[in-house]
Formats: structure tokens, sequence, C-alpha cells
């Protein structure tokens, strides 16, 4: 099946997110959409998959031009697309999932049993090992993706949409997944592949469309240069590699010592976790999402509701203290979700700068706040950290991404810090604003501070790390330096101790982008 | 290349790594039931009133009971009953600590088997000392406990239908109010109270139109559509019944009633006979209609597919399945079975519609929706339990007169089924787990 | 537990369209509010909030035809003479609306009437002239006396609103705060000014401990309020009721449910003598509305209390417990409401009833949503609303209308409001959705912090313009963005990403 989008055009209010993009995806290849975070390449699968209206263009099948309104027409047409955040319902079983929308009855009633085994041989196809009667939420992240995969071929889909697919995986399952996509690729369905990664481009891609303010900025073919793809795709010439001093680590100032987190339902989400931080040193926390790491940072700001063990800042407990407490004993938090956990959207700037010095001098008191005081600090603060907002009362919803991260960088920063705890520090942020975070993050190093960074990117760990522990279902399985072998990292974070990775990689274990770095093909 | 060891990922279901630490909440069960179950031995028992007798009456002549096996009436020392009661009732809640001491995560089945010997004796120890020196009629009580129970469930499956989808209904009380008030209009008018029966669901759907054209069309904040409908329910039913219902009551709002099914013999069985065998079409129907619905909502296409958006709509809308749509018409379905429930109200009983007549019944049967997790099984339970406690308050309201006794106020039982569904939002029955998207309207770009 | 989790956790709702307004930010200048409002007026706002009403008065007419029975009557032989029906129908339509406005506002006959009588006295100019108005603005009077409570309750029910909770128990709280109050007012005994503030005092403490159980469910164990606070209306009701079955309450007649009067030192002097029932809780009513001012854009802990509402894990994050917030919200919600119920029973009824409470606790609810939860909102609201009830007493001993027909009207009002989309569909208005418009209008009210809270519509910040339906989407709702969480009452934590990448192709 050949399939071109003709001029699709997209507007949101005044704000175009697809300007006239033309894309051709020809039958049996694997077509990467390249483009940073918010570049409006979800946007156009979005349109392609029935999701929204386009404004203007058309949607071409096999040279008939088509329309859909809604996901069912788009299915129908051979459009199958496995979505960034997964489509599953997580309270349904995998064969409930699999079969939703395209149920097969028996005398009225749902055929689970036809159900499970469309289940068991699609997945047998591809060696997946899926458990049809398994609760979705129960399931590894990598294995949910699975499912979207095999619901979207049983639905005998011809083109695969895969969304951002690479970002909830660790190296290896990054790897099958390439070896899915050519698989599939080989047996005839066209796949457009999602992402803002020139890693993964370079290694699957059979064509590479790059998108830009959502534009087409040019096609390139895999054998591309890195650095060409990179400035293509943010419109300007980056430098990909950060120049980092060498850290020079002072006294232990964060020491902690076999802490672990149960939930509500006593479910150990933080499984004795030791190590301890000197001042004026990076340790990056990498893993992949869900092995304990939010649950960390939250447990030593005292987030957590049941947490054992212990955590000495400079000699004093933190376990057991309330957040605010931890606070004033000077720690600077970055949440990993800065809209869910840092910003109160329809606050402004100046408020969401003080959120968690509202109440005490300078600010303000236990009775009324001092409005003046916490405008002159945003007016200060705003130059300074670089936040473009109209002004100080501006809500803080009306920024871009990397300036609502700003903001909260800002908030953590402006003060004499005891222990910066990071976590996502550069999550969906543009390539510019990252720059400028890292630096920050870095500076605060220099300062003599010591810097918990919590990241899943391992692009990001190994920039800033100095020394780099890797979580998996809990615990930390080592801590190792911050130059670390990529590959060792990625083994680590799927489970391996330090010893077993260093051994399966020095056996030969990996992935295809470190080869493609060996031959000096990516950075 | 090859010679690499191969790292394969993992498909198998993350296992919830049970530790030895309790859920934080452990010890509200147990704690609760002792304190009640202490209550129970000092204020049913040890402060009694000693040497009178409480008297049950089991069995009436008419019934099936070959050879007298079963005796009419059973007598108990009031006093030295409640206390064996509460003594039984504080053994459970004690086998419910030892039960958590010894495990952090004790089967589902003995917790509930505990919990249900406890809520039994303890009920029985409460009636016990109540009915000192007097006798209760235990057949008259379940027919009543049934008949008082048909309203609440009919609502609570009602808010069940609209929820699953995601859809919150705080409207049941105006849904209830406008049955009662379209069965009694239609059917004076027409005279047929069958023709009545039939216009309570249809007159009910308009409350439900009206839900769902603000909730689901123009995602207006659910609650509080809920609760502004409930109140202009009671304003257009009370309007019309102060203007033209009560202008000529003869042709507007007659009382009606429908007549009871009784099925022979069946009917004749002790206790439970006449509670579920001599009953009008309206309690034969909410069996129905709770089995039925039971079977929609888990085992058919339908089911997934109002479960799938309740849950997760956006997932729901990329496999091809209208959002929107599904809750309309959950909502409508709804509402139309709460009306059936409004229709018990007037000429189920055989009354006239009077302003306000739902009387916060709407309420009890959100509560019973919840108490009942979102399920039709559990919500006619916990509608069954609501209505004994309704029930037996009007039991003992008429035994009042009688001379000596406890006396205690029947606005407490009234009060009863409010303070249950506190302790039960409260999370003392174990957390309740909500469709993930209730309350959450769908935007479609 | 929270059943309805989404509702509860609604934060930055969303809300369609206001007569009135919360004053601006301090901060923002009186410009930029007036351009906001000339905005507003001219995207239709201000209309649609007109339309509501005529919508809703529209709606009462259709009734009051349906009522009357001369018109039932005419309409038997309709065909044969239309115009008697017509007559009939437009006779029985203004005849009720009239009432109501002289119920409600200024009582013309009764002002000829006094002038007259003062005139056949013999006297003139001013000396007829003060009684003639005197009668003539009496029902001005009583709708001021009805509103004093309503503003109170409102004021309380605000609160919880800008919190971001749904406290549906005025009823509870208002039956609470009067049970108090009446209590301490016939049983002690005790001096002037003291035994007033007493009774004040009792009123407000008990309403916040009533509020403050469903705070407690909240905080301790996540109970949702909704549920709870509906409970402890009906709780209330049951121990108001008992409790009236008590010599404690009725005093020496205990057939009656009814209390003996509030002591003589505790009931809240009259303004205007005793011919009018006008009551100084009517500058309680006007503190409550500056309190409240005050607490929610000046006080430190009206910060913690919109900082949870808008997003109760930000605000945790950055030390503010959202469990204690929430308490205090409700416990201070429920004080002023309780200060309402004392209120009513220390200045206008006198005694407890069984009905004390009247429906002034959902009343307060439809009048904080009507008011945008605003100080000058809800005292505009809460005055509208009171005159629509005084004027619909009047209507329905005057011309045979129900009374419940208000209730009707009011309701009707807030829902129109609360769905804008809807008005300007009857009205044909639609056009002005365009995308553009949309986009405009949303950048102009983002920056508004305070006023929007009020949950009537659902949705994120500019669901005003989203809700439309087939309108046009949220502008930031782009790229990698997934609309539906975007626009939900919570915006789901998966979302968040996105949402900011969306944001940053917008630089």
């Amino acid at each position: 099946m050949k399939l071109e989008l003709r001029g699709i055009t997209k507007t949101f209010g005044g704000f175009v997110a697809n300007d006239a993009i033309d894309l051709v995806v020809e039958p049996g290849e694997i077509h990467s959409l390249l483009g940073e975070n918010g570049a409006g390449k979800s946007t156009l699968m979005n349109v392609l998959y029935g999701l929204y209206r386009p404004d203007g263009g058309q949607i071409v099948i096999d040279g008939t031009p088509v329309t859909f309104s809604d996901p069912g027409d788009a299915m129908d047409a051979g459009i199958g697309m496995v979505h960034q955040h997964f489509m599953l319902v997580p309270v349904f079983t995998v064969a409930e999932n699999m079969v939703l929308g395209n149920e097969p009855t028996k005398g009225g009633l749902l055929d689970l049993a036809a159900a499970r085994k469309l289940v068991r041989d699609i997945s047998a196809r591809f060696g997946f090992d899926l458990d049809p009667d398994a609760l979705v939420e129960d399931l590894p992240v990598g294995a949910q993706q699975r499912v979207e995969i095999i619901k979207a071929l049983s639905r005998r889909a011809e083109v695969l949409v895969l969304d951002e697919p690479t970002a909830v995986l660790t190296p290896h399952e990054t790897d099958e997944l390439m070896e899915i996509m050519r698989q599939l690729r080989d047996e005839g369905t066209s796949i457009v592949f999602i992402t803002h990664k020139l890693r993964e481009v370079k290694a699957v891609s059979d064509r590479i469309t790059v998108i830009r303010r959502g534009k087409v900025v040019g096609e390139a073919d895999p054998s591309a240069d890195q650095a060409e793809l990179a400035s293509l795709m943010v419109g300007r010439q980056v430098s990909l590699a950060q120049d980092k001093v060498a850290a020079t680590p002072g006294e232990i100032a964060l020491q902690v010592t076999d802490l672990r987190v149960s939930d509500a339902a006593g479910t150990r989400t933080l499984d004795g976790v030791s190590f301890e931080v000197r001042h004026g040193e990076v340790l990056a926390i990498a893993g992949v999402q869900g092995n304990g790491q939010t649950e960390l940072t939250e447990a030593l700001l005292g987030l957590q509701e049941t947490v054992h063990g212990s955590a000495k800042l400079e000699g004093q407990e933190l376990v057991g203290r309330t957040t605010k407490q931890v606070l004033d004993a000077g720690v600077g938090f970055v949440p990993e979700d800065r809209t869910h956990d840092a910003l109160v959207a329809d606050f402004s700037v100046a408020e969401n700068l003080v959120l968690d010095q509202h109440d005490r001098a300078p600010f303000g008191s236990a009775l009324a706040m001092k409005l003046r005081t916490i405008r002159e600090n945003a007016e200060r603060l705003i130059p300074e950290f670089d936040i473009r907002t109209e002004s100080a009362v501006s809500a803080v919803s009306t920024l871009s991404g990397g300036n609502q991260q700003k903001v909260v960088m800002a908030r953590a920063l402006h003060r004499k810090l005891a222990l910066l705890i990071a976590s996502q520090p550069t999550r969906g942020v543009d390539v510019g604003s990252i720059e400028f975070l890292h630096r920050r993050i870095l500076d605060e190093r220099d300062k003599g501070t010591p810097v918990v960074i919590v990241s899943t990117e391992l692009d990001e760990v190994t920039q800033l790390a100095d020394r780099i522990a890797v979580m998996y279902r809990g615990k930390i399985l080592g801590i190792v330096p911050g130059d670390e072998d990529r590959d060792v990292l990625g083994l680590m974070m799927a489970g391996y101790s330090v010893e077993a990775a260093r051994e399966a990689v020095a056996a030969g274990a990996r992935t295809t982008d470190s080869q493609l770095a060996d031959e000096g093909e990516i950075v | 290349m090859s010679t690499a060891p191969h790292v394969v990922a993992d498909d198998s279901p993350v296992e919830k790594a049970f530790t030895d630490v309790r859920p934080t909440s452990w010890w509200h069960l147990p704690a609760t039931t002792t304190v009640m179950g202490l209550l129970a031995l000092v204020v049913f028992g040890l402060r009694g009133i000693p040497g009178v007798d409480s008297a049950y009456v089991v069995v009436h002549e008419s019934d099936l009971n070959p050879f007298g096996l079963i005796p009419e009436r059973i007598v108990v020392s009031s006093m030295g009953g409640a206390i064996a009661l509460s003594v039984i009732a504080l053994l459970a809640s004690a086998a419910l600590w030892v039960l958590h001491a010894r495990s952090a995560r004790p089967s589902a089945r003995a917790r509930l088997t505990l919990i249900a010997v406890f809520a039994v004796a303890w009920i029985l120890a409460f009636m016990t000392w109540v009915i000192s020196q007097r006798t209760l009629d235990v057949t008259t009580l379940l027919q009543g406990t049934i008949v008082l129970a048909v309203p609440l469930a009919f609502g609570a499956l009602s808010g069940v239908l609209s929820e699953r989808s995601g859809v919150i209904n705080i409207a049941i009380e105006g849904q209830l109010l406008f049955g009662a008030f379209g069965a009694t209009l239609v059917g004076s008018i027409t005279g047929s109270v069958w023709i009545g029966l039939v216009a309570a669901p249809i007159v009910a759907m308009f409350m439900g139109a009206l839900l769902a054209m603000f909730a689901v069309g123009y995602h207006v904040q659910q609650i509080i559509v809920g609760v502004v409908l409930n109140v202009l329910a009671i304003g257009l039913t009370s309007f019309f019944f102060g203007s033209v219902m009560s202008d000529n009551p003869g042709l507007f709002n007659a009382p009606m009633r429908l007549p009871t099914l009784r099925i022979p013999v069946l009917a004749d069985i002790p206790l439970v006979g006449a509670a579920l065998f001599e009953q009008n079409i309206l309690v034969y129907l909410m069996w129905i209609i709770v089995a039925g619905l039971t079977v929609a909502l888990f085992r058919t296409r339908w089911g997934l597919r109002v479960r799938a958006v309740g849950e997760h709509p956006k997932a729901a809308d990329t496999v091809g399945i209208a959002v929107n749509l599904t809750r309309w018409k959950n909502v409508l379905l709804g509402s139309a079975v709460a009306g059936l429930g409004g229709a018990t109200l007037t000429i189920g009983t055989g009354v006239a519609f009077g302003e306000e007549m739902s009387a916060g019944k709407g309420y009890i049967a959100l509560a019973a929706m919840i108490l009942g997790r979102y399920h039709p099984v559990g919500a006619l339970l916990a509608a069954l339990t609501f209505a004994f406690a309704d029930s037996l308050q009007l039991r003992l309201g008429t035994m009042s007169a009688a001379e000596g006794g406890v006396s205690i106020p029947g606005d407490f039982l009234l009060m009863l089924p409010y303070i249950v569904a506190l302790f039960a939002v409260a999370g003392v029955v174990g957390r309740v787990r909500v469709p993930a998207a209730d309350g959450q309207p769908y935007i479609k770009q | 537990m929270s059943t309805l989790e989404a509702a509860e956790s609604g934060s930055a709702p969303g809300v369609g369209a206001g007569s009135s307004d919360t004053p601006p930010p301090p901060s923002e200048s009186a410009e930029t509010a007036l351009a906001r409002t000339l905005q507003k007026i001219a995207r239709g706002d201000l209309l649609v909030v007109v339309m509501s009403f005529v919508f809703a008065f529209l709606i009462g007419s259709v009734l009051i035809v349906i009522a009357n029975q001369e018109v039932r009557g005419t309409l038997s032989y309709f065909f044969a003479r239309p115009t008697d029906a017509l007559s009939a129908i437009w006779q029985s339509v203004t005849q009720a609306y009239g009432a109501m406005f002289r119920g409600a506002i200024f009582d013309i006959p009764g002002y000829t009437r006094a002038a007259e009588s003062v005139r056949e006295a013999g006297g003139s100019g001013t000396y007829v002239l003060l009684p003639a108005l005197s009668a003539g603005f009496r029902p001005l009077t009583e709708t001021l006396t009805v509103a004093t409570p309503l503003i109170i309750a409102s004021a309380g029910m605000a609160v919880s609103f800008r919190a971001g909770l749904f406290n549906i128990g005025g009823t509870g709280q208002l039956i609470a705060g009067a049970m108090a109050a009446g209590y301490v007012g016939f049983t002690f005994e005790l001096p002037i000014v003291v035994h007033l503030l007493a009774c004040l005092i009792a009123g407000v403490l008990a309403g916040g401990v009533w509020g403050g159980i469903a705070g407690f469910l909240k905080a301790r164990f996540g109970a949702n309020e909704v549920i709870s606070t509906i409970m402890l209306n009906w709780i209330a009701t049951y121990l108001l009721f008992f409790a009236l079955k008590t010599s404690a309450f009725t005093g020496v007649n205990q057939s009656q449910p009814t209390s003996p009067s509030v002591g003589d030192n505790a009931v809240l002097p009259l303004l205007l003598g005793s011919g009018f029932r006008l009551h100084a809780g009517l500058f309680l009513a006007a503190g409550a509305a500056v309190l409240l001012w005050w607490l929610m854009s000046r006080s430190t802990i009206g910060f913690h209390f919109r900082a949870v509402g808008s997003n109760p894990r930000a605000a945790q994050v950055a030390g503010i417990s959202p469990a204690r917030t929430s308490f205090l919200v409700l416990a201070v919600a429920g004080a002023l409401v309780g200060l309402a119920g004392a209120v009513h029973v220390l200045g206008t009824e006198q005694r407890l009833t069984e009905g004390v409470a009247g429906s002034l606790g959902f009343d307060a609810i439809t009048v904080a949503l009507l008011g945008r939860s605003g100080p000058v909102g809800i005292v505009l609201a809460g005055l509208l609303f009171a005159g629509l009830s005084t004027g619909g007493r009047f209507m329905e001993s005057n011309q045979g209308v129900p009374l419940d027909l208000v209730q009707v009207i009011q309701v009707l009002v807030v829902l129109f409001i609360a769905a804008p989309p809807l008005v300007r569909t009857l009205i044909g208005l639609r056009r002005i959705d365009h995308p553009g418009a949309a986009a405009r209008v949303r950048g102009a009210r983002r920056p508004r912090t305070g006023a929007e809270k009020v949950a009537v519509t659902s949705g994120a910040p500019g669901a005003a313009g989203t809700a439309t339906s087939g309108g046009p989407p949220d502008p930031h709702a782009t790229d990698d963005t997934d609309p539906s969480s975007l626009e939900g009452p919570t915006p789901a934590a998966d979302s968040s990403e996105d949402r900011t990448d969306a944001q940053e192709e917008e630089r």
C-alpha cells in the first residue's frame, strides 16, 4: 500500500501545527519522521489516523483520495498506530484489549476463547511471549508496547505508525523493536517511525523526512551525516558533545542507607537503596522509567507515606520529616513532571516562583503574603534565568515547556542549597533550553552543591554525571563511573549486574547504535 | 555478533512483590468491628432490660410448615440473647484481628465470611435488645425490606450504568422523582396503571437527557450538573404538584397501585416466601435487570465497550468506539431504570405523588452504588442493607406504642444509611476502584 | 476512594460566562480589567448572561401558562377564538412576573395606597413621600433580609469551590450552625451583646465542625467530599428532627417540633425599626464578602487553598499539605455556612423549626456558581436570587403561581450560563467561535488566577473556547498532544509532557 499525504495543514486556533506537509510512504519501507519535541509530528499522524480533522490537504492511498472521520475509517483503510501513550485499558486483559472494538461473539456473549487464540497466534509469529489473560496494568511497558503492536497487526494494518516508541524502552528493548520493525517491513508492511533520536533514525530507517515548526524541511537517507541531520532538525548548528569540566568532589554531603519505601497496598517500591553524594559532584540515577526513581526522590523529599531506612544530609536525618522541613533544610527539588508536580498552571509566574517559599520571609508570613516582594523576586529571576514570558503576572501555563522548566529550575536554584535533586530536568524541552538547563546544573555543582539527577535518557546521564547509579525494580544494581560504556549501562537498565553487563559486552552484546558509533556513523 | 548473548525482554506480568509490610489501613476494619462489638455488648447486652423476653414471629399460619417443623415464635431472653450475640460478634472481630495478624494479606473469602458473621450477629443483637418485651414479625420485616430496596436498587443501577461509562450521576434523586411523577401523571390521565408504568422511565429519561446534554455534550462539570438537576427536578415536580395536580387531583394525581403478583406455593415458604414471591412486577423486574445487567456489563461486547469508554475513552476512540454516543446511551438507559425505581414510590406502593417524595432516596442509591463497587450485584446488596434499616425503623415505629421496652428514635435509624455511607466512603470497607475516566468529559478535536 | 476522583482534583476548572467578576488581581491595572470586560462583551459573554436569563424566564412563562387554569380553559376552544387564549396567556404571564417584581423590589400599589391614606389624613410633601416610599420599598428590604444568610452561605461555598472542593454540604452545615446558635440563644440568659456574640460563635463553630468532619474524612481517609457532605446533610437533617423531639430543644411544649424563641439579647438588632424584618446580619453579609476577598487574594492560607485547588500535587511538592489544606477548606467553608445558619435563626426566623434550612443550602451553591465564587459576584447573585424568591413568594400568594417556579428559573439560569455554547446556538451566535476569536479570548482570559476557578464548566483552562462542540480546539493542544486529558478536569499525568512539547512549538 502506498500512502501519500498531500499538503496537510492543521491549525489550532491561530497556531499552525502542520503547514502544507507532503509525505510519501512507499510500500514496505521504514520511513522515519524526525523532528524536535513539538515540531508537529504527532499532529500529522493524528490527522492520518482520523483523530484530528485536517484544515487542508488530502490523504491518498494507492492513488485514491480518502477522508477519515474517525480512527475506525483509518483502521479500515489499513492504517494502524502505536501511540506514544498506549491506548490500552489498564484494567482489561491483553485479550480484551486486543479485540476491543472488533469483538468476536458467540451466542451474543463475548468469545474470549477466540480472543485468546488471536493473541497467541500473532505473538507466536513474532516470538512474543504474551499471556492473553494478564491484566495490561501488570505488564512491563515493553510488553504493553508489544500488545499495542499486535493490536494494530490484528486489524491487518498495512501502514503501521509508531509514535515515539522507544521513549519507554531500554537500549536492548529498542534493538528488539527495531528487529520487529525490519521483520514487518520484510513482510510488506510499511512503517512510519516517529522519533527525535538521531541514533535510532540512522539505525533503522530506509528514508528520513525531517520536520521543523510544522513544515517539512528536508529529506535524507540514513547515510546522512548525523550533525547535518541534527542541524536540519533544530534549525541551527548544535554541538552534540557538551564540554564538561571534571568534578572536584569534596566531603560526603548526602548519605542514604538502606532506604525502603512501600506503597499504600504494602508493595515495596524501593528496596534497600544505599548511596552517597559528595559536595560538588553529580550523581545520576539512570534506569527505565518506573523502576523506583520517583519513589527515591519522593522519599528524600518527604512525599512518600511509608519510608524506612535513613537519608542523612550533613548529618541531619531527612526520613520522617515533612516536605516543608526538607525544603527548609536547603533541598532544592525539580520534580520529574513539571505540569503535574511542580507548577500550578493558572498561577502567575511570580506565584509559581515562590510556591515553596511564599509563607516565610521575605515573601510573606503565616497570615498574609507580601505581593510586592513576590513580584520583585520574579522581576529579578525572569532575566537571570532567561524566562520568556510576557510579564511576571502571566499565568505560567502560557509559557512554553522549556520556559516552564526554567521557572521550576529558578525556583529550586534561587536560594542557597544544601542539596539539589532534579528529576528529568530537560524532559520535553527544546535543544536550546537543554543546553541552558544543563549549564545551570553544572554551575550549581561547581559551587560545591551536591547534585542528584534522575534521568531516563542515557544521553543526559552521560552528559551530566560524575557517577551513575542504575536502578532496576526498586534496587540500585550498581554505581559506575560517569564515563561507563553505554552498552553496559543499557544492560544494567535491563536488570544485569555491573559484572554481568561488562562480561556480556566484552562477549559482544552490542546494541545497533553503539556499533554504528564504532563505525563512526554517529557520535 | 552471532556469538553475542541474546538479551530478551521479559513479557511476563511484573509480579507484585508483596512484602511483610501491611497496607497502612489494615487496622481500620478490625478496630471498627471491635469498637462496635463492645458497644453492642455494653448497650444491648449488659445495660439491657433484665428479665424480659424478645419474641420473633417466624412462621405464619398459612405458610408451608410441614409437620410444624419450624416453631411459629422464637422467644429469647432479651438480655441473655443480646449478650450471646454480642459475644459472637466480638469473636468474629477477634478472628479478624488474628487473621490480619497472621498474614499481611489475608484471603478475601475468610475476611468476607467473618465480616458477614459479625454483621449478622451484631444486627441480631441490636434487634433482640430493641424489641425487648415485644414481638417482631420477621416475615413482614423482610417483605418491607424488599419493597423499600426497589427504588434504591434501581437508582443505584442508574448510577452503575452511567458511571461505568464515565459520567458521574448525582442526579439519581431527580430521576427517581421524575419517574414517580411521570408514573402517576400518565397513569392518572390514561386511567391505566400499566401505561403509567411504561411512562415512568420515559419521563425520567428527560432528566437523563438533560444530564447527558450538559455533561457529555457541553462538558459542564458533572457534579454540578447533577446537583443542579436535582434541584430542577424538585422545582418542576413541585410546581406541577402545586398547580396542575392540586387543581384536579382526580384527573392528574390519583393514587393507583400495581397489582401484586403472587406466585402460588413459593409465596408460602416461611420467612422469605412473601418477600420474594408476593410482590408487584417492579420487584421481579429488579431481579431481572440486576442479573441482565451483570451479564451484559461483563460478558458482552456492549459491556466491554461501555467499560472501555469509562476507563480510557481515548483508547476506545482509537478503536472506533463512539465515546460520547456510548455515554449518551448509557445515561439515558440509566435514567430510564431510575424511572422504574421512581414508579415504585407511587404506583408501586399505591400512593399519589407528593412533593419531594423521593426524600433523599437518590442519594442513598448513590451511596449504595459506591458501596456496591459499581457492580450491579453489589449495588443490589447495598440497597437491600439500607432498605433493611428503613424497614426495621418502620416496624419499630409501629411497635413503640406498646408499653415498656427500649425506645430508640426512628430518626436515628433513618440516619443509619447515611452514616454507613459515610464510613463506606472513608474506606472502612476497603478501597473502591472508580472507573478511571469517571467525570471527565471527552472532547474530540 | 474518591468515587469522583476526576472531579475532585478538578483543577483549574474553567467557566462559561458570568455577569459579575471578582476584582482583578491587585497587580493588574484597571485598564486591563476594563479591556477584558470590553473584550468579554464583544465576545458575547454578557450577551450569554442576559440571554440565559431571558431563556430561563421564557421557560418559566411556559410553566406559568401550563399551570394557569383559565388559560387551559381558553385553550379548549383555541381554534374557535384564539384571541381569548392568547390574551389569557399574556395576562397570566405578565401578571405573574409583575407580581414577582412587585414582591421583590418596589410595591407600586402599596406606595400609592400609603400615599393616598396619608393624603386623606391631610398630609402632603415629605409627609406623603416617606411613608409611601417605605411602603413601596418594603419588598426590597425583604429581599435584602432574604439575601443576608444567602450571601454569607455562598461565601462559604465560594471558599470551597475556589479550593477545588465540591462542598455540597451547605444544608448540613447550615443546620449545624442554626441548631447551635438557636440552642445557645434560647437556653441561656446572657447580657446584651455577649449573648449575640456567643450565639454567632456557636453557629460558626458548629458549622466549622460539621464541614470539618467531611474535611477530616477527606484528609485522613481520602473520602470524597461530594459524597460525605451529601451524607452529612441528611445526618444533620435527621439530627435536627430528633432534637426537636427532645425537651432540650422544644422547651415545655414538647408536642410541637419547634423551639422557643431565642432570647431578646440574642436577636440580631433590626435596622429599620419593628416594621421591617431587615436586621444587622446585613453587615455580616458584607463582612463575609470582604473576608472572602481577603482570604482568597491576600492571605497565605488562601494561597494554599487556591494552590491545592488548582494542582494539589504541585502544592504538596512545594510543602503545602493537601490533606491539611482540604480539612481547613471545609472547616472554613463550614464555619461561614454555619454563620449563615446562625444569622438566619437569630435574625429572620428567631426559632428552630424542622424546615429551618429550607433550600438555603442548595441555593447557596447556585449563588456561588452564578457569582463565580468572587466576592462581588456572590453579592450580586445573592441579591438577585433573594429578589426572585421574595418576589416568588408574593407571586404565589397574589397570583397562585407556585413558588417552585422561582427555583426552576434559578436553576435554568445556572444551567444556561454553564453552557454558553448552548445559549449561542439558541440565539444563532455560533459564528463568534471562529478559531481566531477563541485564541484571542483565551489569551486574554489566561492570566486571571482566581476568578475563573468556580467549576461551572469543566475542562482545563480554555474550556470556554473548546467547549463549543465542533468549535476550535485548544491552541495548545497541538503536537504530540492528547486532547482528552488536556481538556478533562484532571490534567492527566501523561499529557504533561506533550503539552509542553506543544507549547514549545508556539515559541
